[in-house]
């Protein structure tokens, strides 16, 4: 860690980057921090109870501006920046990663590739949390899981943490807020709970790594993360993808191939 | 409980289209309520909320002036969802208005004194109301000189009533077009609206200056009247922040400690320079 | 004001006659891992052991969806229907905190400036508000900065300190209070001269209200907001469980012919909140949109309506996904 902070105090210093998004102590758990000079970067940490998926900084202007910067890096905000590189949304000559490797060791990444080989040791596996509600929702017939849903959903006021945590939610107009037409109700109800959560999960279908950031965000605790990770544990087999690592060919539900498999179609 | 639902609009019918240009139309409405019409006052500067049922509200200010009684006139542009719902509205039909909200121009306190009215493009509506309310009382003021620029010729509005107060002799009238925008039988003035009245340099002598327009003209005609003599206190505008309430409450148009549609929408420049000019 | 004992039996009865009354009763209930107010039945429903529910109660006088009035359209003429004050429930609000309680006046001051909110209006007095007082705080609680405490009543219409022997102090504040005793008048006895904040948690003020407005009038200029701001993602969390952030949106909801004008929760903190169809963003970056939070809380709210906009509950600080913490946020400009 103490490494993580003096090369995060260096590449400021000598105006290889001119910010590190990182992590500070929190006033409960880590939370993020921006530093802009080597004297915030002596509050850098980075542990495993660091959760927060910095990805979701690294597409707005406001914050990063023009010039070059760093991120410290856990596995899933690494998956999420793959992506964000996939869809064009950030370019390699703009940002520097650092993050500790299992060893303790500083290990710094610029291109996709090199991301790639890094993530690629890495088996997106189910939390114990995940795999248990998951495993209930699984063991659920159609009609149980859409009540439990139907329960769940009810309880969204449409604060959109859920769309705020996420890294892929980037857009600067998003659906719920176009009103020509007014595709979704975008007042707190049940419908119009239910069009929004399925309309954001049919927009991360093939995008999503699972990092979890949306269910984090939650402020009145709906699994909303489940049904993401659940679309993707799904669909990347059936399109040879591996759950939770972008490929450059692009995403499984915006790319057309001849050789899809076409077995959906009854 | 009779308290009243203030978000229940009047229901309005539409007496009368006019198409300004392009994409732009005034509506002259009338109360269907005869009770309602008799109860209604405003003042000059006031604006409301304008319902098109099926889309929503949409803010503008009263464009009639309060000297014309038995209808109001609203002029917009389609830009949105509401504008474009009313826009497609034709005569005879019946749309919503609740209102009126908001300060209003001190005429009381401009009584003999000169006015010069500055607009620009579809910000002349605001001030169309305080103009015909200041000619319907002319014998209250001094010289009165109308400064009125839009991109185009195409783009300027109330066409006919700029005729008739260039006509007026009791009127001085400038009606300018930004570079590029006018045509081959263009009488007016060609430049932006700063730069007219820099050229036309209105005395500040007793003098106020109402200014109406997109953020960059009132940034641009500010130190143009300071230039030529015009205090903060003689300098008028009327804001338009989003609002969805129009009463103070919904949070949108707050700035600084004011509250656009209660304190405003008009503000002496003297005013506004106790709240941060980035939020407005 | 009136102070009455009534024993954990006599709770029981009384709780049992509000339900019996027909009132509806909405009290904290653990469900979903999560502390939430719900319609109840019996007392055994009730949460016990928790510092704070995840939301507040401001939905129950200030829907999170509410129709404003509804139309049907017909041949070019439109025939409009009043939203009906009669329609609210009776509603009694079981076990709220009294940072709860506390935020009714910013929140009826905020609808009812100068022209009256007929729909909160109507909420408000179709409710009744009992609260308990708090034996428990966490590091997020700041009432007793923000002119509450752990014990306060406003907002209470009657406000209960439970006492060891599971019966409890009964404070008796408002005539709907009264109304409330009505239904079971026998079970309060007379007050036993318990000390009341012998059983209240003990909070330290953390910041005072008058030195941070005082710095909060110099700071609009402060680059505070951006360091604080930084992380902040800009979604509406901390606006929703707040128990007086009172922004709202207008919305059509429209089925053909007929529709209704909804009045709905919004928040400052969205980036799409005061912008103009124009393009222009009065508040365009997010630290822009966080000093209007802080500042319409705790410069603009005591300047124009005379009441803070914070009760000092810390829903914020514990909902944010980021960890915004509102009082070392609050503190650290005090401290300036």
């Amino acid at each position: 860690m103490e490494k993580l902070r003096e090369r995060a105090a260096a590449i400021l210093a000598d105006g290889t980057v001119s910010l590190v998004i990182g992590y500070e102590e929190g006033t409960k758990r880590p939370r993020p921090l921006f530093c802009h000079d080597g004297e915030s970067a002596r509050k850098l940490i980075f542990d495993s109870r660091c959760f927060h998926n910095l990805a979701v900084y690294l597409t707005k202007k406001e914050l990063v501006g023009n010039g070059r910067f760093a991120v410290t890096a856990t596995i899933s905000t690494l998956r999420s920046i793959m992506q964000l590189y996939v869809e064009n949304q950030l370019s390699e000559d703009k940002l520097l990663i650092l993050t500790v490797d299992l060893s303790g060791t500083l290990r710094e990444f610029v291109t996709f590739d090199e991301i790639s080989a890094y993530v690629e040791q890495f088996e997106l596996k189910r939390s114990e949390r995940e795999q248990a509600i998951l495993t209930r929702i699984e063991g659920m017939t159609r009609e149980e899981r859409w009540n439990f849903w139907q329960e769940e959903m009810s309880h969204c006021f449409k604060c959109y943490a859920c769309r705020s945590a996420c890294p892929l939610c980037y857009c600067t107009k998003c659906v719920v807020e176009v009103n020509r037409p007014q595709w979704i109700n975008p007042w707190p109800a049940p419908v119009a709970n239910m069009e929004w959560h399925i309309n954001r999960a049919m927009h991360m279908v093939g995008r999503c790594t699972a990092c979890g950031a949306c269910g984090d965000a939650c402020p009145v605790g709906i699994p909303i993360d489940l049904i993401t990770r659940k679309m993707m544990e799904d669909m990347a087999p059936e399109f040879g993808y591996i759950p939770g690592l972008p490929v450059k060919k692009g995403n499984a539900l915006s790319t057309w191939k001849l050789d899809d498999r076409e077995q959906f179609i009854r | 409980m009779s308290e009243k639902n203030t978000y229940l609009p009047y229901l309005m019918t539409i007496d009368k289209v006019t198409k300004e240009a392009p994409g732009v139309k005034t509506f002259r409405l009338k109360f269907q309520d005869e009770a309602e019409a008799e109860a209604f006052e405003f003042k000059a500067g006031q604006f409301g909320e304008y319902s098109a049922f099926g889309e929503g509200e949409s803010t503008f200010c009263i464009a009639s002036s309060p000297t014309r009684k038995g209808y109001i006139e609203c002029t917009f542009r389609d830009t949105g969802r509401v504008t474009s719902g009313l826009s497609s509205l034709e005569e005879g039909s019946t749309m919503g208005f609740r209102g009126p909200y908001g300060n209003v121009f001190p005429l009381d306190e401009w009584k003999g004194k000169n006015l010069v009215f500055i607009a620009g493009g579809i910000a002349l509506p605001p001030m169309r109301c305080v103009i015909w309310n200041a000619l319907d009382l002319r014998e209250n003021f001094k010289d009165i000189t109308i400064i009125y620029g839009a991109k185009s010729v195409n783009d300027l509005v109330y066409k006919s009533e700029l005729k008739e107060w260039s006509e007026r002799p009791d009127v001085n009238m400038v009606t300018t077009v930004d570079p590029g925008g006018e045509t081959s039988d263009w009488k007016g003035e060609i430049g932006f609206v700063p730069t007219i009245v820099d050229k036309v340099a209105p005395s500040a002598e007793n003098t106020i200056a109402i200014v109406c327009g997109p953020p960059i003209m009132i940034k641009f005609t500010f130190p143009v009247l300071e230039k030529l003599g015009f205090r903060d206190d003689q300098v008028y505008t009327t804001l338009e922040n989003r609002m969805k309430c129009g009463v103070g409450k919904c949070g949108r148009c707050n700035v600084g400690k004011l509250y656009i549609c209660k304190d405003g929408p008009v503000f002496s420049k003297e005013e506004l320079n106790l709240i941060p000019a980035e939020e407005y | 004001m009136e102070t009455k004992y009534i024993s954990k039996s006599g709770i029981e009865q009384w709780f049992k006659s509000i339900v019996d009354s027909g009132k509806r009763v909405y009290a904290p209930v653990n469900s979903r891992d999560q502390i939430e107010f719900k319609r109840v039945k019996n007392l055994s429903e009730v949460a016990d052991e928790y510092v704070q529910t995840t939301q507040s109660i401001k939905a129950s006088v200030y829907p999170k969806a509410e129709v404003l009035f509804s139309y049907e359209k017909e041949h070019g003429k439109v025939h409009l229907t009043d939203f009906n004050p009669d329609s609210i429930p009776e509603t009694v609000l079981w076990k709220v905190h009294p940072c709860d309680a506390a935020g009714f006046k910013p929140l009826s001051a905020i609808f009812n400036w100068d022209s009256p909110d007929k729909l909160h209006n109507a909420h408000v007095q179709k409710t009744s508000v009992i609260s308990f007082s708090c034996a428990m705080a966490d590091e997020s609680c700041f009432c007793t900065s923000v002119n509450g405490s752990p014990g306060n009543l406003a907002g209470s219409d009657i406000q209960l300190t439970m006492l060891p022997d599971g019966g409890a102090i009964a404070e008796i504040v408002t005539p709907k209070g009264e109304a409330l005793v009505a239904l079971s008048p026998t079970v309060f006895e007379a007050d036993k001269g318990e000390d009341k904040t012998k059983y209240l948690v003990d909070l330290p003020a953390r910041f005072s209200l008058e030195e941070v407005n005082a710095k909060l009038n110099k700071a609009f200029n402060s680059t505070v907001w951006k360091e604080q701001s930084e992380r902040c993602i800009g979604c509406g969390a901390c606006a929703f469980v707040c128990p007086t952030c009172a922004c709202f949106d207008i919305q059509e909801d429209v089925h053909g012919s007929t529709g209704r004008r909804i009045r709905c929760w919004d928040a400052c903190g969205f980036g799409l909140f005061t912008l103009h169809t124009s393009g222009h963003n009065p508040r365009e970056h997010q630290s822009q949109r966080w000093r209007q939070r802080l500042l319409h809380k705790f410069s603009y709210m005591p300047a124009r309506l005379n009441v803070v906009g914070c009760t000092g509950c810390g829903r914020c600080s514990r909902a944010c996904p980021v960890d915004m913490n509102i009082l070392e946020h609050i503190t650290s400009i005090a401290e300036q």
